[in-house]
């Protein structure tokens, strides 16, 4: 769109300003990751190479996309880098990202079933993450509450009130945990168990660092993190513990390089540093605390660093990556409308049937097995899930009024079967005898 | 004083103009999505879809409560501290409205967490309580905390607008009163504060909008149904390309216009203006020692809850490790270090870019206010309408349609493009405060009395003298009110500057801030970031205050605390 008008106010505007002198060639790269990471790179990568100069952008996920994406071609920054693969999907299809050659030879194709790079060549993986618990000994100790090993521990009474994750749909990491629990346990039992959890939580927090960051100062008891985030605080001397449990995914975080960028050539540099020897080795600084692809450097890690290479994590699960993203939209709009919107009344009725349960002590109860279904069934079931036309609802043009709109009626049937299931399970509880 | 020339007319044209290529354009780049059907064409499916969402009806019901229960605690904390500093003889009464807008400097995220800290499910108030009794309050819990929070982070709106209102009255209405036997109470409710609703009313409306479009403070205590979060899950999550989330910031402008509208109009039905200014004549009562005790008491409970936010950021920036304990365990300065270090730069950034929007802004908020209430300009209300759309954009939204709308736009003498330049700070920055400015420039020239100026002119001042030498100068604690709330929001303002950042170096404080607090390791340095930002904003409104008391020409007991 041009609005010339606007134009050429900007500009008469410009015209009275002092100019402003261009910078020298410089690598900018936009990523969502914590300043004790990025300024590691920053002085190892200006220090290796002298004439080079790192820019790093810190944006959330969503508004580097949007950065990027709104930048013209010519302008845009050098690399991106970031978590949640998907991210790089969204880029990738809007063709914003350019091929780089196959990288490090000695960096592995896949770590479990897990391809490590993206098989289109668009972007690599550049470290490994796993999901995970992390808890507040403290707060645990002060509450007498056990700590967890499973992710299946956590659907226990003892531990409502005490837990807390984040939505999927505003954590990508969030979702592969989710994603990985469902194809662990199946969609049924996978989303059953989902649900006890989240009826468990505290807080569904609305930024995947409010989990963390909620355990580390105590207000949550346990979170759902991605390692580094329970490593690094561990670390740095918080009073955490952090676990894999058995049924977990590791999957790469990646970096790229951005098509129509400044200085291309810079951009490959970094990208090719970061996958060095000495690039991977950075990530082992105890308030980086990541997982290096590069297998040779778990040699250097201290005593007990987990290493996925067939070392002491092991991933269960074979995560089907394809599956996971042909469900995508509606896993996440499923857990919105179940538990993200419905919160509160989700709790409610964790609460009442664990009521009934304490009151009646065992006693087999139809009303409570009744109101636990109520709650525990996935408001779509696994048949349907797999349903060529509601996925391909979820995935249509945003711009499509017409998808927007059945869309917003699926949606607003989920929304008030779930909130009348969860008002009934409560009075079915109340009356268990 | 009704007439309309040329000049007017060019000046508000200009500023309809600059309106409409800084707001309207790119916003408007960017909310076609809500009425486009996807083939190019219009459609109103979109907020039909809207309509049948049972979830955006009980946001927008979530929304209203909260936005109006924070008016009226608001009002209960600003209301006292307002008038017990400006109408009596109070010991340290500048600091108390310096100390009273502190809350605004902190960026919501922030402000949330240190709350978090000392009164969330683990903060130090519930651990006491747990200790003591065994119960806990859940004081951030759900709506509560949203409440409570915003109550204490918008309060200053009230504050600022109606002490600059109460300076304003005309004492003589006041004495009068008192002649006839009225004191206390009645003197205040049925004088004083009917008086001074401009003011009242210019803040109250603010903190009711801020509150219903805010998106920072519910999402940090993770509440999502409300409306403006809606909006920002659905644009950043589902993607930009959302319609519904268009929709719902439409309904939000909308609705910010309509609440703009009714104020302007229950103000409008009376006439508020007032012949001299108060701060000649109008003594600074004495409080009896009973009621001294109860004033001083009250202000001092008050402050203590509003800087609360402020002593948790203050705590978490000395602190190495706090974790479910009341206080921190080990203290250390490490986090200053760090700081000052690093971030020098972005704290010179802050000011200028601030500085200068909050300029802007006053500059041409004083002029809108003059040609809408000065003038018989056909259309000029729309100038006010037009603004009011910059107060209901999610800062997101404003920052997309910026890069779409400039981008590519090359500044001269080889500037680079405009959209990495420090200038799209200070323009949107501008431009997203101007509302603030806009209702206290408003408020300030309501009370003065179109006599004044007609005096001027008769005794052979032209216009542009008379706007000069007799209303500028009689706006001056209005305008100054709005020079600091326009300064202080832009300082905090987070989502616009995350997107708008092209380089670090050009990165302002709440850039800064953000970064740190995401940090793992501990979020010692943002928390001494913020302690730098509260204490130089608090310094310079402080300055700012002491400068009007200064200045204030027939007054010149007032003032000194």
């Amino acid at each position: 769109m041009t609005f010339p008008p606007a134009r050429r106010i900007a500009l008469a505007l410009a015209a009275t300003l002092v100019p402003l002198s261009a910078l020298a060639d410089t690598v900018t790269v936009v990523t969502s990751f914590p300043k004790e990471l990025t300024t590691a790179y920053k002085k190892a990568f200006e220090a290796r190479y002298p004439g080079d100069k790192l820019e790093i952008l810190n944006k959330n996920t969503a508004a580097g996309i949007a950065y990027v994406r709104e930048q013209p071609a010519g302008s845009r920054p050098e690399v991106f880098w970031a978590s949640a693969p998907d991210a790089f999907e969204v880029l990738s299809s809007a063709k914003l990202l350019a091929k780089i050659g196959p990288g490090n030879p000695a960096i592995p194709a896949k770590v479990g079933n897990y391809p490590v790079n993206d098989p289109e060549g668009f972007y690599r993986g550049q470290a490994l993450a796993g999901y995970g618990l992390m808890w507040n000994t403290r707060y645990l100790k002060a509450n007498n509450v056990p700590e967890p090993k499973e992710w299946a521990d956590l659907v226990k009474p003892v531990y409502f009130g005490h837990l807390a994750i984040s939505s999927p749909s505003r954590s990508g990491t969030t979702h592969l945990t989710v994603e990985t629990i469902l194809q662990g346990e199946g969609w049924t039992k996978g989303w059953a168990q989902m649900l006890a959890i989240t009826g468990n939580c505290a807080a569904i927090t609305e930024r995947s660092f409010g989990v963390p960051d909620g355990v580390s100062n105590g207000q949550f008891g346990i979170g759902l993190v991605i390692d580094f985030f329970g490593l690094a605080a561990k670390n740095s001397g918080m009073p955490v513990e952090f676990v894999y449990p058995s049924v977990t995914a590791i999957v790469p975080a990646n970096i790229a390089l951005v098509d129509g960028s400044k200085s291309p050539e810079g951009g490959k540099r970094f990208i090719e540093f970061t996958l060095s020897e000495e690039g991977q080795t950075l990530l082992l600084q105890k308030e980086i605390s990541r997982l290096p692809v590069l297998p040779s450097i778990y040699a250097k890690a201290p005593a007990g660093y987990p290493n996925p290479f067939g070392g002491k994590i092991q991933a269960k699960v074979n995560f089907d990556s394809n599956l996971s993203e042909s469900r995508y939209y509606v896993v996440l709009s499923m857990f919105d409308q179940m538990v993200t919107f419905r919160h509160k009344e989700l709790v409610a009725a964790t609460k009442a049937i664990l009521d009934a349960e304490k009151r009646l002590g065992g006693k087999p109860s139809p009303a409570l097995e009744e109101a636990r279904k109520l709650v525990l069934t996935p408001v779509v079931d696994e048949k349907q899930a797999a349903d060529k036309q509601l996925l391909a609802l979820f995935k249509a043009k945003k711009t499509d009024a017409e998808a927007s709109k059945a869309k917003a009626k699926v949606e607003e049937e989920w929304a008030t079967k779930v909130k009348a299931n969860y008002a009934k399970a409560v009075e079915l509880a109340n009356g268990a005898k | 004083m009704t007439r309309t020339s040329p000049a007017v007319a060019a000046v508000a044209l200009a500023i309809a103009a600059f309106l409409v290529a800084f707001l309207i354009v790119p916003v408007a780049a960017v909310v076609v999505t809500a009425f486009a059907d996807g083939q190019g064409g219009f459609t109103l499916a979109h907020f039909a879809a809207f309509a049948q969402i049972s979830l955006m009806r009980e946001s927008f019901a979530n929304s209203l409560y909260v936005a109006g229960l924070t008016v009226a605690f608001a009002t209960l904390i600003a209301v006292p501290l307002a008038y017990l500093t400006v109408r009596f003889q109070f010991r340290g009464a500048i600091l108390i409205q310096t100390l009273g807008v502190l809350p605004l400097v902190m960026p919501a995220f922030v402000g949330a967490s240190a709350m978090q800290l000392l009164f969330g499910r683990s903060g130090s108030v519930n651990l006491i309580l747990k200790d003591a009794f065994g119960i806990t309050l859940p004081l951030m819990e759900g709506l509560n905390g949203v409440i409570f929070v915003e109550t204490l982070h918008y309060f200053p709106f009230i504050l600022l607008n109606l002490s600059a209102a109460l300076a304003n009255i005309d004492s003589s209405m006041e004495e009068s009163a008192q002649n006839l036997g009225s004191s206390g109470w009645r003197l205040f409710s049925r004088i004083v504060f009917p008086l001074a609703l401009p003011g009242y009313v210019a803040g109250a409306s603010l903190v009711f909008i801020k509150v219903f479009d805010d998106l920072g403070t519910p999402l940090v205590l993770n509440v999502t149904n409300m409306l403006a979060p809606q909006a920002y899950l659905r644009v950043t999550s589902i993607g930009i390309e959302d319609p519904i989330g268009y929709v719902i910031c439409v309904i939000l402008v909308v609705f910010s216009i309509a609440a703009m509208a009714g104020s302007w109009w229950f103000v409008k039905r009376r006439d508020y203006a007032v012949v001299s200014r108060g701060g000649a004549m109008a003594p600074r009562r004495r409080l009896t020692p009973w009621q001294g005790v109860l004033a001083y008491g009250w202000i001092a409970a008050v402050l203590f809850l509003v800087l609360s936010p402020h002593l948790g950021i203050l705590l978490l920036s000395f602190s190495k490790v706090w974790s479910f304990t009341v206080l921190p365990e080990q203290f250390t300065l490490a986090h200053y270090a760090t700081v000052f270090e690093d971030s020098t730069r972005m704290i010179w950034n802050t000011f200028l870019y601030c500085g200068l929007a909050a300029l802007f802004d006053v500059i041409i908020g004083t002029a809108i206010a003059y040609i809408v209430l000065r003038t018989a300009l056909p259309g000029r209300h729309l100038l006010d309408h037009l603004v009011t759309v910059a107060l209901a954009m999610p800062g997101v939204v404003l920052g997309i349609g910026y890069l779409r709308t400039f981008r590519g736009i090359e500044l001269p003498f080889g500037g680079g493009a405009l959209t990495a330049s420090w200038l799209i700070f200070v323009l949107a920055y501008a431009v997203r405060r101007l509302p603030y400015a806009l209702r206290s420039c408003m408020a300030a020239l309501q009370q003065v009395h179109p006599s004044l100026e007609e005096a001027a002119e008769n005794l052979g001042a032209n216009r542009w003298r008379t706007i000069r030498r007799v209303v500028v100068p009689l706006m001056a604690g209005g305008i100054l009110a709005g020079f600091v709330t326009s300064f202080i929001t832009a300082a905090v303002e987070i989502s616009e500057t995350i997107l708008l950042t092209s380089r670090e170096s050009l990165a302002p404080m709440s850039y800064g801030i953000y970064l740190y607090m995401q940090s793992i390791a501990g979020r010692g340095p943002g928390a001494a970031l913020g302690v730098i930002a509260v204490v130089l904003v608090a310094v310079g409104t402080y300055l700012s205050h002491r400068f009007v008391a200064a200045n204030a020409p027939q007054n010149p007991t007032g003032g000194k605390p």
